[in-house]
């Protein structure tokens, strides 16, 4: 790339944040420049759960809640534009999520959650409903005896989200937009107003930009006056070869894809320093997993994947825009699956339109200073 | 498919989907299988067509079939015994649903 | 000193000094010089005999009935028997589907299974011999049953004394082709017709590499081979295009050759185009690869004396590059003792004292090589397929229009291609595509595969159950990162 170019709009980061704002900016009738990184580099959008879930989130933090549930209920227009656009069905499947408990504690813990949501929502999180062993079993009848019960949302759902990730691709491609792999960059300076953008390609110059990428927002924030502090989360999870549907519904921790292949989910380890997979990590999950649907045990597990979650210290996302530097935005999402929808139909308007409207004050990273004041 | 050089001396006999095969203790299911006339193996797990060993050693997993219950076992990698009760597949694995366990 | 074969799961004597991987010449010859130095040394393998893919059936097949497999087959007899005398435990039916390097442990942990039982056994060190795998040939109806590798042809040939009956045409380039294709005329199967697919003009540039290959092992056994198949089987060179005809199986063949459109009738398809390194587990293992331009083949990076980039992990063989049988056994060897060094088993001048001769025999198996190399290097459009409707990923039946359209996306390598489009997500875990889909991406953005790079592979590289999985011991640790909690609730 010349150092000469300029563009109006960069967004940093082709994963799920990035594409889906991407994808946004286009439908209001920009057409940002999208640079991202290289094929290995840590992309917890290939590495997912796909999970179009509102059930537990939010706990002391009810805008997150409402900010869940309101991406979910955009959901079936963003599918449908999606398909239109690009012919691919990312397979939404809005049918109601499962929390398996495998103990007494574990059951309570998650009502608890439940409980607290509702109440600190004001009753406007989704309904959900409290179910015994027999009553989960039941709605699915291949559930084991070790399952003591379940928490059941109707709001709660997944997609193919590789799918979703190449149909926001494919979506970039039709609405003209530059997409740029393999485009690393090392610093961000905000010059007279605008932000010049270098890297080993070279430089461009933009008048506005969005970090939108993950982890590494991390780095790039403190470039143009925010912060981003994540916290280590790596999450391992197993996949099987293609069965015959048997789960028709999704749930935080097995789900099937439509493809026939069974994801078990999933850990967190705070404390890694390597993105490998662990054996033993993967039999506490095949335990788990057999335990809540016996007929697992004859299925052949093919994968084991590990990733480092998007994780924000206290696990909700940010979007902000400087205040030192206008024009220069950070969106750092953990959940990036459902909020996909949030962030093409709501979030990337705002973000067009110059301002982002008082609802997302709360996700403002000064939200970590004043805690660490206190 | 494939002719035998030698006659068979160490005879044993199994079944594929049914019908009664003789082979040479010892070979791999594949090979008894393609010397005993199969030709589809089983049915794709995406596009439903016909397959069959490509490699022989393990590698593509095209002769995948079922061997007295166990579902997608690699027929190149075992032996052939007498009795064994082999099955051709079709599509993805089928799983063992209302109950059963 | 007798060997000690694991019959079941429990009989691992773990931990070991050494835990071998492979039970082809590289792997027995590793196993053998170990464990006669003294080191507890184990041998996991897949097949049931000893062996690999080219002795397969040596210690089973004899002369007397088997002699059209050629002399240099029955070289494997003298390393089997020497393994078989050996102390080392032997774990025939037995897969290996992941390796941990010592690092996070202080040893080698392996994920092993046999009979459908898994197992963690611990090794200080692991010798990686994981041999090659034919090169993948991507042309239309190679998934139709009737179309095979040669290498299967010849497994066929080896394990159970079985040849493809009706008219078997082989097509390709390299020299298995021609020693298969007189292996199976000496066995008296009909062979209509070898379609060469390399480039006539590969020869010439070849030239320059001649004078190593004259001195070179590889010469006469060539010359003579070709001889035997031209007298025997029309042979047809400067093939440009082929396709395999038929609905539900292969019914012929369909090609062209010097302008020449031809159709023939056949039975059985055998296909070959050289062989490529086996990376998958080391790839796993997180072993760096790179790419070979020469071979045109990723290969796992190892020193000249068998280490890869890990430390405790080490490659031999054709698994680590393509050598050839001789080689192989040789590498082993040499590894073996940078093994048995590195573990202080054995003191630093005497492992060079005995790696310098093995180094010199080393080379003498690899002259010639480049000019093989060159001469059988693949033509571009049986690596990376022009017609778009060719099957690249067998598992996932995803075409190569479908990978050239997703390069078009910008996608930034073939790690993000797979999940877009699921090519390399099936069983075989990328072994029959991953090849091909570099050097779609690299023909698409005009560059070489070792600048698109290849698939990032996870255990397991061979699939166990669930109910394996979960029958292993597991940590307090593992149940933290799970539940957040480190001790099972009930």
């Amino acid at each position: 790339m010349s150092t000469a170019l300029t563009r109006d709009f960069a967004v940093v980061g082709g994963g799920l944040v990035g594409a889906a704002i991407a994808v946004g900016l286009a439908r209001v009738g920009l057409k940002p420049l999208v640079l991202d990184g290289e094929d290995l580099d840590m992309r917890a959008s290939r590495a997912n759960f796909a999970l179009v879930w509102v059930q537990g989130k939010g706990v002391g933090a009810p805008h997150y809640a409402l900010w869940s549930k309101a991406s979910a209920e955009l959901w079936p227009s963003f599918a449908g534009d999606l398909f239109e656009n690009t012919g691919i069905d990312v397979r939404l499947r809005q049918t109601g999520g499962f929390s398996f408990a495998l103990s007494r504690d574990e059951l309570d813990h998650l009502r608890e959650d439940l409980e607290t949501i509702e109440s600190e929502t004001k009753r406007a999180s989704p309904p959900y409903e409290v179910l015994s062993h027999n009553e989960t079993k039941e709605r699915l009848p291949e559930l084991g005896r070790e399952v003591v019960g379940s928490i059941y949302s109707p709001a709660d759902g997944d997609v193919n989200s590789l799918r979703l990730l190449r149909a926001l691709h494919i979506a970039m491609q039709r609405a003209g937009i530059d997409y740029r792999s393999r485009h690393l960059i090392d610093k961000i300076e905000p010059v007279n107003g605008a932000f010049r953008l270098t890297g080993r390609w070279g430089s461009v110059t933009v008048q506005r930009v969005v970090l939108a990428a993950g982890i590494d927002n991390q780095r790039l924030s403190p470039m143009v006056g925010l912060s981003t502090p994540l916290r280590s989360s790596k999450g391992q999870i197993l996949v099987t070869e293609k069965c015959a549907p048997f789960l028709p519904f999704a749930s935080g921790t097995i789900r099937q894809a439509d493809e026939g292949g069974v994801m078990i989910g999933d850990s967190e380890e705070t404390n890694a320093t390597t993105v490998a997979e662990h054996t033993d990590v993967a039999t506490v999950l095949a335990r788990r997993a057999i335990k809540t649907f016996p007929l697992l045990a004859d299925v052949n597990v093919i994968r084991t994947w590990a990733g480092f979650r998007v994780d924000t210290v206290d696990g909700l996302p940010i979007y902000e825009q400087s205040a030192q530097f206008p024009g220069a935005y950070v969106v750092t999402s953990h959940s990036a699956v459902t909020l996909a929808a949030g962030h093409a139909l709501s979030l990337a308007p705002q973000i067009a339109r110059g301002s982002l409207s008082g609802d997302f004050d709360p996700f403002r990273s000064g939200r970590f200073h004043v805690r660490q004041a206190a | 498919m494939f002719a035998r050089l030698h006659e068979i001396a160490d005879p044993v006999i199994f079944t594929f989907d049914g019908v009664s095969i003789r082979a040479e203790r010892g070979q791999t299911l594949a090979t008894a299988l393609l010397a005993g006339g199969v030709d589809v193996f089983r049915w794709s797990v995406v596009g439903g067509v016909p397959r069959a060993p490509y490699c022989l050693m393990g590698v593509c997993f095209d002769c995948l079939v079922t061997v007295d219950g166990v579902q997608n076992r690699q027929s190149c990698l075992i032996e052939v015994r007498q009795g064994m009760d082999v099955r051709s597949q079709a599509g993805g694995r089928q799983v063992n649903t209302a109950g059963v366990r | 000193m007798s060997q000690h074969r694991i019959q079941e799961i429990w009989d691992f004597r773990s931990p070991y000094d050494i835990a071998v991987v492979g039970a082809g010449p590289a792997g027995l010859a590793a196993a053998t010089l170990a464990a006669e130095a003294g080191a507890r040394v184990v041998l996991f393998d897949e097949n049931a005999a000893p062996g690999g893919q080219i002795y397969r059936g040596v210690t089973r097949n004899s002369r007397q009935t088997a002699g059209f497999l050629g002399t240099d087959y029955w070289a494997g007899q003298a390393l089997a028997e020497s393994f078989s005398r050996s102390s080392s435990d032997y774990a025939a039916k037995c897969t290996v589907w992941s390796i941990e390097a010592p690092g996070r442990l202080d040893e080698a942990e392996l994920g092993v299974s046999q009979n459908g039982v898994a197992r963690l056994v611990r090794a200080r060190s692991v010798l990686i011999a994981s041999g090659a795998m034919e090169r993948p040939m991507p042309v239309t109806g190679w998934t139709l049953p009737g179309v095979m590798t040669a290498g299967a042809a010849q497994i066929a040939l080896k394990s159970g004394g079985l040849v493809p009956s009706g008219r078997v045409i082989l097509a390709g380039c390299g020299p298995l082709l021609y020693l298969l294709a007189s292996q199976l005329l000496a066995a008296k199967a009909d062979v209509v017709a070898v379609l060469d697919t390399a480039e006539p003009r590969r020869s010439v540039k070849a030239l320059t590499k001649l004078p190593s290959f004259l001195f070179s092992p590889y010469i006469w056994k060539g010359l003579s081979l070709l001889a035997k198949v031209r007298r025997n089987a029309q042979v047809v060179s400067g093939v440009t295009s082929l396709s395999i005809a038929g609905d539900s199986r292969a019914e012929g063949v369909r090609y062209l050759a010097r302008g020449r459109q031809v159709e023939i009738r056949a039975d059985c398809v055998l296909l070959h185009q050289g062989v490529i390194p086996s990376i998958n587990l080391a790839n796993a293992s997180g072993c760096s690869i790179g790419w070979n331009e020469r071979r045109r083949a990723f290969e796992a990076k190892v020193d000249g004396l068998g280490r890869s980039s890990l430390q405790g992990v080490y490659i031999a063989g054709d698994g680590a590059f393509i050598g050839g049988a001789r080689h192989a056994a040789i590498s082993g060897r040499i590894a073996a003792l940078s093994v048995l060094g590195d573990l202080g088993m054995m003191a630093g001048d005497a492992v060079a004292r005995q790696h310098a001769p093995l180094l010199r025999e080393a080379h003498y198996h690899l002259r010639g090589r480049d000019f093989l190399d060159i001469l059988y290097e693949p033509s571009k459009q049986f690596r990376a397929p022009v017609d778009a409707s060719v099957i690249v990923c067998r598992c996932e039946e995803v075409s190569a229009r479908t990978v050239r359209e997703t390069t078009a996306l910008g996608v930034p390598g073939p790690n993000q291609l797979k999940t877009f489009v699921r090519c390399g997500m099936g069983p075989c875990q990328g072994r029959m595509c991953a090849q091909t889909v570099s050097e779609i991406m690299a023909d698409e953005r005009g560059t070489t595969p070792g600048a698109i790079g290849t698939y990032r592979l996870r255990s397991p590289v061979k699939p166990l159950t669930l109910g394996e999985l979960a029958s292993l011991p597991s940590t307090p640790e593992a149940l933290l990162f799970v539940t957040g909690e480190s001790k099972e609730t009930t």
